[in-house]
Formats: structure tokens, sequence, C-alpha cells
């Protein structure tokens, strides 16, 4: 009876995404704690961020992916209208328009537009499965184009890229002509100046310290110099849990967040960067299998574009951290401390898992 | 399901699965090139990357070492240290210095002055690290701080030792002051090979013994390494090399007597340095009015600084060290030496003095101080009551050059070589001297009548207050020289080995000791009934040798009555007083000067005696020696 309950109660988790998850989320705690040196209370915050989050991916994990076909172009909707309200109504903080406050919560609206844009995009190719033409691929740039403009207008430049992305993902894998491609991405080489002016000043200084941060060690340099020493002071083994310099003693900013990496590779090495590396590989390879024996184009698409905003999430970070990518925000995913960020992430692991359990359903 | 449908779909499944396939690829050299970006990292810069971890977390650091004391003979405390927290900022760390102390002044009172000498200091010391910008912060205050502290990178609050003065002004211009580093001194350390030693020291004696001594009290910096975090803030000590602290400084000086001396002075300004004349010790060593050297030590404000350089009373000028006054009568001791030496008079020689002298063949008249003259008067009598023209009439019988060469014994016309800096040497003329001094052939030769006024140390002759004393202390101890000099020992802090300064007999002028015992005799004379200062030397209990004087400050025309009473108090006369007692065996030896004083009987004579009588019999002023200006033309 009780086994029935439980067998019932995990019938649509994925085993392998379940596990490599929990691998990843044990390497996070575990670096969290030394990163917020040693501060147990940081543990439990993010173990209660972790709990939100795996209910919030069991729920997905139950609902069938029609229901979300379904649900697609309402939720994109309430996100547009939410960022036209974050522009009419948010808060400023730092300098950026990003927040709403909804009186007992304060959420970033673009971040539900890291799921809600693909989803929307995914319906709309499905909707024209098999006969996609130009047209539609002109139609899906302007669903993605809207979000994306709205939170660049925050500014928020690295969630924009983000959803930019994960949009862009839905559109390749259905099919983008690689010569519309190439000429897309001429036209966007040809229109960089136009985006540089169109940049707000610390975003250029941002890429233009990436070039060069000795330009500027004390200011904006300054984050990517530190991580990256500390990066390089790891070596191959790391100086061990607990025993990094640059983390303890301050060195490191931001460092229990979007630049966790930094700890976690100062003081694990080469060789604990090679099985993040593996880890996020495995994560990725497994969303894509999933992807693969999807059902339907709709969850081909969506599976696929959340695998591999997974991938574009880590890349960027460690990019970034490790001094080959501007400093964006984006957090480690499984692995930085922060609940919304985890709640995005599992959101998607849900509808990763409930696509793997519907696979079937609908081919017969 | 129809077959083509199937057929489509199948197709759209290859074509999205070749698609997946590319990103796949994508993310592997995606992941590929964050690899290899880790390797390069990691293993091949991975010694880099280590020695630049090592240098963030590893800083060097200076400790500073305690200064040494400065005590007096008898072991009281001039200089010291103590140890005051300090809010400082490093302005290259902070964004907006000047928002930050207004952010600051909200939580600890920062007042317009410790503004105006951290902008001061800020303007000075361009590449200077951290400045203060309060100084010495109560408990509350580094509490309040402490609590605040992350709001503030870049300020912090710091552990400095200060230099402390317990007795304010006493003995300032003997011992100095200290003030921060400038570049001038930074070269001269640098000249002096110590920069390295100096790392981590921010103040450096300015003048006075501070100055002079400033090796021998610096001591030697140690070092830490010192594992610090991100902010500079210290975590822990890896190793330590401590300091060495400077070595402390006996001084000559009586602090108690310094004190008595300085009081005695009262309002006037003016120089008084007495010497033990058997060893050239300086045991006082006063000029009025002085400063508080605690005001330098933490960095002096603008305003302070501006008060006391503009002062009309010019209290940062060493008058003991650097004013040259016309020594007055005071020189005629050594005149009436000089010439019983050069046996141009004898004891028994005497002129009829009509008040005033004529040079053969001239009619202008060189007026004694006392009209109508003093009669009959023999060489002892010429200094009791200070004749004028006995030694008018030396003129033309000792040539300048002579009397140059004579007077210039008793360290006239040339720096004493007391060990502080600064020290200016009078002037002894010569003709050599007027030569290189006028550039006009008319006005470099030298006419008898110049010579007239050397005499009686008026004209081309100038003295330091301390040359007067030193002098003085020559004539005291028939003859014997000794180098004036505050420091007694330096004791070695390590090893407690007390290192003497020795009495340095400078030189030995001969003289005979018939016409030494004559003078000497004459000036005990002074002090007693009938002698120029038999005021100050009332009911003296040992043998009070002196010698009055007066300086003029403004010339006075010829048949005009200097009167004191009409003219304004900066334009009278400068008093003069040399003294040394007791006359049979000296102890001590002093020069007195005191700024438009009027006559040396009245306002320097008794701060002799009270001096004398303090160090002598250990007797305390009763009333303040010097009564204040309300000088009466007593006799002289």
């Amino acid at each position: 009876m009780l086994k029935k309950l439980l067998q019932r109660f995990t019938s649509n988790i994925d085993s392998p995404l379940m596990f490599i998850s929990t691998v990843l989320l044990a390497v996070g705690l575990f670096t969290l704690y030394s990163a917020a040196n040693q501060d147990a209370s940081r543990l439990i915050a993010q173990g209660i961020n972790i709990a939100v989050a795996l209910s919030v991916m069991w729920v997905a994990a139950q609902v069938p992916p029609q229901m979300l076909m379904r649900l697609a172009v309402p939720i994109y909707l309430v996100g547009v209208a939410l960022l036209v309200a974050v522009d009419l109504f948010g808060e400023i903080v730092n300098g950026s328009q990003r927040w709403l406050n909804l009186g007992f919560v304060r959420f970033q609206p673009s971040e539900m537009l890291k799921i809600a844009t693909p989803l929307v995009l995914a319906w709309y190719f499905d909707k024209h499965e098999g006969e996609v033409r130009l047209r539609d691929f002109l139609v899906a740039a302007i669903l993605l184009a809207i979000p994306v403009g709205l939170i660049m207008k925050q500014p928020d430049l690295g969630t924009a890229m983000l959803v930019l992305a994960a949009g862009f993902y839905v559109i390749f894998l259905a099919g983008l002509p690689w010569k519309l491609m190439l000429g897309m991405a001429a036209a966007a080489g040809a229109a960089m100046p136009i985006f540089w002016s169109m940049l707000h000043d610390y975003q250029r200084r941002r890429v233009l310290t990436l070039l060069d941060p000795t330009s500027d060690p004390l200011g904006a340099g300054y984050h990517i110099i530190q991580s990256t020493i500390a990066v390089g002071s790891g070596g191959l083994k790391g100086k061990g849990w607990l025993e990094g310099t640059q983390t303890h003693l301050d060195f490191i900013p931001e460092r229990t967040t979007d630049f966790i990496f930094a700890v976690y590779s100062e003081e694990f090495g080469l060789i604990g960067n090679s099985i993040l590396l593996l880890l996020y590989l495995a994560l990725i390879a497994r969303g894509m299998v999933i992807a693969a024996n999807a059902a339907t184009f709709f969850s081909r698409l969506l599976a696929g574009a959340i695998t591999l905003s997974f991938f574009t999430y880590a890349f960027v970070n460690m990019g970034m951290v490790s001094g080959i990518l501007p400093v964006v925000g984006v957090p480690l995913p499984l692995i930085s401390y922060g609940g919304t960020a985890l709640v995005t992430l599992f959101l998607g692991i849900g509808i990763l898992m409930s696509i793997q359990k519907h696979r079937k359903l609908i081919q017969t | 399901m129809s077959l083509t449908e199937f057929r489509d779909h199948e197709r759209d499944l290859y074509r999205f699965r070749r698609r997946l396939a590319v990103a796949g690829v994508g993310v592997l050299v995606a992941f590929g090139i964050l690899f290899g970006r880790f390797t390069w990292l990691q293993l091949i810069r991975h010694e880099y990357y280590q020695t630049k971890a090592e240098d963030n977390r590893i800083s060097v650091v200076p400790i500073q070492p305690n200064r040494g004391l400065i005590l007096d003979r008898n072991g009281v405390v001039l200089a010291r240290n103590f140890s005051a927290y300090t809010l400082e900022m490093d302005p290259a760390k902070v964004e907006d210095p000047e928002a930050t102390i207004d952010a600051l002044a909200e939580l600890i009172e920062i007042s317009p002055r410790d503004r105006n000498r951290f902008r001061k200091l800020r303007a000075e010391l361009r590449a200077a690290g951290s400045l203060p910008i309060k100084t010495r912060l109560s408990d509350e205050e580094v509490a309040r701080f402490a609590a605040n502290a992350f709001r503030f990178p870049g300020v912090e609050i710091k552990a400095r030792l200060y230099r402390d003065y317990p007795f304010g002004e006493l003995a300032s211009h003997a011992l100095g002051y200290m003030g921060r580093i400038n570049d001038r001194d930074l070269e001269q350390l640098a000249a002096d090979e110590q920069t390295a030693n100096y790392k981590g020291t921010d103040y450096i004696g300015k003048v006075g013994l501070e100055k002079s001594y400033e090796y021998e009290l610096h001591g030697t910096t140690g070092s830490a390494q010192v594992e610090i975090d991100a902010n500079g803030r210290p975590i822990r000590t890896l190793s330590e090399n401590p300091p060495i602290a400077g070595n402390n400084l006996i001084l000559t000086l009586d602090a108690k007597l310094q004190e008595i001396i300085e009081a005695a002075f009262g309002d006037y300004r003016g120089a008084a340095v007495a010497i033990e004349p058997k060893t050239g010790g300086v045991l006082a060593f006063v000029s009025k009015p002085g400063f508080d050297p605690n005001l330098f030590v933490d960095g002096i404000d603008p305003q302070t600084w501006a008060e006391l350089n503009n002062s009309p009373d010019k209290p940062l000028t060493n008058r003991a060290l650097s004013g040259a006054y016309p020594p007055g009568s005071t020189f005629k001791p050594f005149m009436a030496l000089m010439a019983l030496e050069l046996g141009k008079r004898t004891p028994d020689y005497t002129i009829n003095d009509p008040g005033y002298y004529t040079l053969p063949g001239h009619t202008h008249r060189y007026r004694d101080w006392k009209v109508g003259g003093h009669g009959k008067v023999n060489l002892h009598k010429s200094i009791v009551v200070s004749c004028d023209t006995y030694y008018y009439g030396l003129s033309t019988d000792i040539d300048i050059d002579v009397m140059h060469g004579f007077l210039s014994q008793f360290g006239f016309g040339s720096p004493t070589g007391i060990d502080i800096p600064g020290e200016r040497g009078g002037l002894l003329p010569s003709r050599e001297w007027k030569r290189k001094r006028f550039s006009r052939p008319e006005d470099q030769r030298w006419y008898t009548g110049d010579t007239v006024s050397v005499t009686i140390g008026q004209g081309y002759n100038l003295a330091t207050p301390l040359q007067l004393a030193y002098a003085t202390s020559i004539l005291a101890n028939d003859g014997i020289a000794y180098r004036p000099h505050l420091v007694k020992y330096i004791v070695d802090t390590r090893t407690g080995e007390k290192r003497p300064v020795e009495p340095e007999p400078v030189r030995h002028v001969k003289l005979n000791p018939q016409w030494l015992a004559l003078v000497k005799q004459a000036m005990v004379d002074v002090t007693r009934p009938g002698g120029t200062a038999s005021q100050a030397g009332k009911g003296v209990a040992y043998a009070f040798a002196g010698k009055t004087g007066t300086a003029q400050v403004i010339g006075i025309k010829q048949n005009e009555k200097y009167d004191e009473k009409r003219i304004a108090e900066r334009f009278r006369d400068h008093a003069l007083f040399i003294a040394f007692a007791p006359a049979d065996d000296p102890k001590i030896a002093i020069g007195v000067l005191v700024e438009n004083g009027g006559h040396g009987s009245t306002v320097a004579a008794p701060i002799a005696r009270v001096a004398f009588d303090y160090y002598l019999l250990g007797k305390l002023p009763e009333t303040p020696a010097v009564q204040p200006v309300a000088a009466t033309a007593g006799a002289e």
C-alpha cells in the first residue's frame, strides 16, 4: 500500500535527471558552506529554496505536455503583461527596474520569460508542424523580440540574452534555414555598432573590462581579476575544501551567488572543474535524449530549448568567472545560492520529466 | 494517421534530431573551450596565479618601533609616547573622500580643524597611503565605527604611537617637535640610507633634539608577515620580526630650573641659556614665547599653524639659538680681559670720564650712558659701573682684527656647535668681514669709528643668547671651553648601556690667572652695592658674578636723551645679563636676554638670580622675579 503510494508519487520522476540534479545540488551545498564562511544559516536557507524548487519540479512533472501547450499562450501573455507592468510600476534596485512588488512577495517577471518564451515558440511551431515557412520564423522572431526588448529596457542584459538564447534554440531546432542563420549573423555583425550605442555605460564597461581587465583593476576589472586568480591558483587538485584563500579572505565578490564557481574552482582545482563539466554534460545529454525521444514537435522543441538553456547558464557563468565572457548576472545552475534561479531550473527539469513520462502516450 | 503524415513526421523527427546533434556538438565545443581555459589557468599558468593569490593574501607590514624617551638630568620625562586610536583614510581607495568624511561625521565628531588638517595632508602628501582624519578616538567612538566599518572601505582605525610632551611648552625650543615626513625628509632619509627603516613611520623630528637625535630616537623598524583580507584588514600574523625601540636621551637639562627660568620671564619675550661651565652641559635652554609641541604630533591644522607663524611674538623662532642681538655691555668683561692680556691696560690705569669720548682729531662725541660721566675710572670700576668711555678708549689701542682674533676664542662670531640644528653664529667683525659684507668701496673700509661701537657691544656686533652663555662659561671656567650640549647620555634600550656624550674641551684660552681673578672680582662687585646689578644681588648667599647689558633697538641721535617711558614697548632696548656662580668655583653660567626689557639690571639680572638661587641653593622663587612691564630707569 505504502509502496504503491510511493510509486505513484515518484512515477513521473526521471531517475537519471533526478540523480544528476541531486549530485549537483550536493556539490552546490558543499561549495556554499565554504563560500558562506561555514555559516550554516545560508545552508538552511538554500535547503528551503531546494525544497520549494523540488516541489515545483514535482508539480511540473505531473502536468502533461498537452496542458502546457494549452497554457503556453496565456502564460506568455501574462509574462509580457508583467514585464510591461514592471516598466510602469516596477521597483528600481541598483539602477535597474526589474522587480515587481506584489505586497507579499517581490519577484522578477523576466525570470518567468525564461520558460514562457520557449513555451510559446514551441507552441507556435507545433501549430505549423510540417509546413513551417519563412513567414513563421518571422512571427517567431517577433514573439521573441517582445520580451527580450522589454527585459533589455529594464535594463537586464544578462537575462535578456538568456531569454533570447532560449527562444533562439526553439527557432534553431524548429529548422531555421542555415542560409537565413548566416544572413542573420551577418546582419547582427553589421548591427553591432548600433547595439553598442544602445548599451548603458556600465554594460559597455563590462565588455571593455573583459577585453582588458587590467584597465580598471580596482573598479569593474576587479571581479574578473580576482576570480581568475582564484581559478588559476586552484591548480590541478585545488586548495582543498574550506581552504581557498581568495574565498576566505574576501577577494571573491558575490561568492555565494554569481561567482560561486570561483570558490569551487579554487578549492577543487582542475579535477573538480572537470567533474563539474561532466556533470553538466550528463544533465544536458539526458535532456537531449528526452528531447530526441519526445512525442510531439512541441515537446521536442521545448525539451531541447530547456536543455540548451541549462547549457547556456553553465557556460556563460563559468566563462564569466574564468574571464572569457563579460560579467553578466547569471548564476551557476544548481550550485549558486538563490531561490528564483533554482525554481526556474527545476521548473524546467520538471517539464523535461513530464515530457519524458508522456513520450509514448500520443504516438499510438 | 496517414502514411505520408507518418513519413513527414519521421522526416521532421530526423531533422530535429540532426539539429539537436548539431547543438550537441556546439555544447561539446563550448565545454571544450571552458576545459581549455581551465587548463590554461590551472595547469599552465598555475604558478603565476598562485603567486598572485599569495601576494593578495600576504602583506609584509612594518612594525613601528617605540621612539626613545627624552628625560632631563634627574630622570624627569620630557617626551614620551602614547598609543591612540586614529581614524584613517586612504584617499586612493575612496571614491569621494569629502563625502566619506561627511558620512563619518555622523558617527564620530569631526571638527572643522580635523577636516582642514586632512585636506592639508592630502595636498602635501600625494602618494602617502593612509592619512589621519581624527586622532585620539575615545573607546566609544572606536566601538561606533567598528560597528559601521563595513560601510567605509578604505577607512580604518589604527592604533598609532604618538609623541607626547607632558609639560607642554616647557623646553619646547630645546626638544623641538615632530611632523609628518615630507618630500624633503624623504630625500634626506634616502641620502642617509634610512628609507627602509622608515617604512611604517609617518612622523619625524623636525626641529630641536627630536631632529638632531632622530636616528638615535627612532629605533629599528620590525616587520610582520600578515595575512590580510580583500579590504586590507589583517586576519592573522604569520611571522614576526619585532622592532627595536629607539634609544633614550638623558639630557643635561634640569627641568625644574628650566621651568623656573621660563616662569621668571613672565610675559616678556627673550631667551636664556644656562650652562655648566665644567662640562658644557646645558642646564636650561629657554626661548620665550615657546609653543606646545603637542600641537604638532598628529599634524598641525592650518589655522593653528598660521596663528603660530604669524604671531608678532614669533613663538616658533628659537631666540636662544638663532636670535642675534647686540651683546651690549655684557661684552665688556671680555674686552677688559683682552686689554689686560694684550698689555694695553693695567689694573691701575685710570681715565677721567667726562661722559663722552672723541676720537683723536674728530669732534664726534661717543656718549657714555651716564650723562656727565663716571669720573675717575679704572678697569675694575669700568666693569662695576659699566663705563662706556673706558672701552671707547680701547678702539685706538687695539686693532679690530686683533680684537677679532682674541674674542673669537670665546666663541663670538661662530656657532657654538650645540647639538640642535639651526644655530646662528652671530657677528664678530673684522676688516675682511666688512670687505665681503659691503659692495661699495667706501663701505668696505674699516673705520676706527666702527671699532668704537664694537667695544661696548654695539654696531657690527651680534651674539645669540647661547653664545653669550657660552662665552660666560669659558670665562667662568678659566678659559677652558667645552662645547655646549643638551644630551648627557644616550641610553641603549636593548643593553641598558649608557653612552655618555663626553664633555669636549674645544680649546683652552690662555689667560693670566691674575687678570682673570681681577675681571671675575669686578663681576662679583657688579651685583654688590654700587654695582649695576646690586638690586638683583641683594642678600645673595654665594659669590654672584655678573654683568648687565643693554642693547639698543633704535639709534639715538646726538644730544638726544633716551626716554624709555616715551618709547613704544617694541622699540624699547633689549635687556641683557650674563652671570656665573659661585665665582670661585662656578657651577652655572648664564646668558639672559629680555627683548624690549629696558635695562639689564632690572629685568634680565633677576632672572639669573632666581635661576642661581634654585640651582645652587634649591630655593624656589616666592614672587615673580620680574615685575610686569613697568621698568624704571635704573642705573647702569
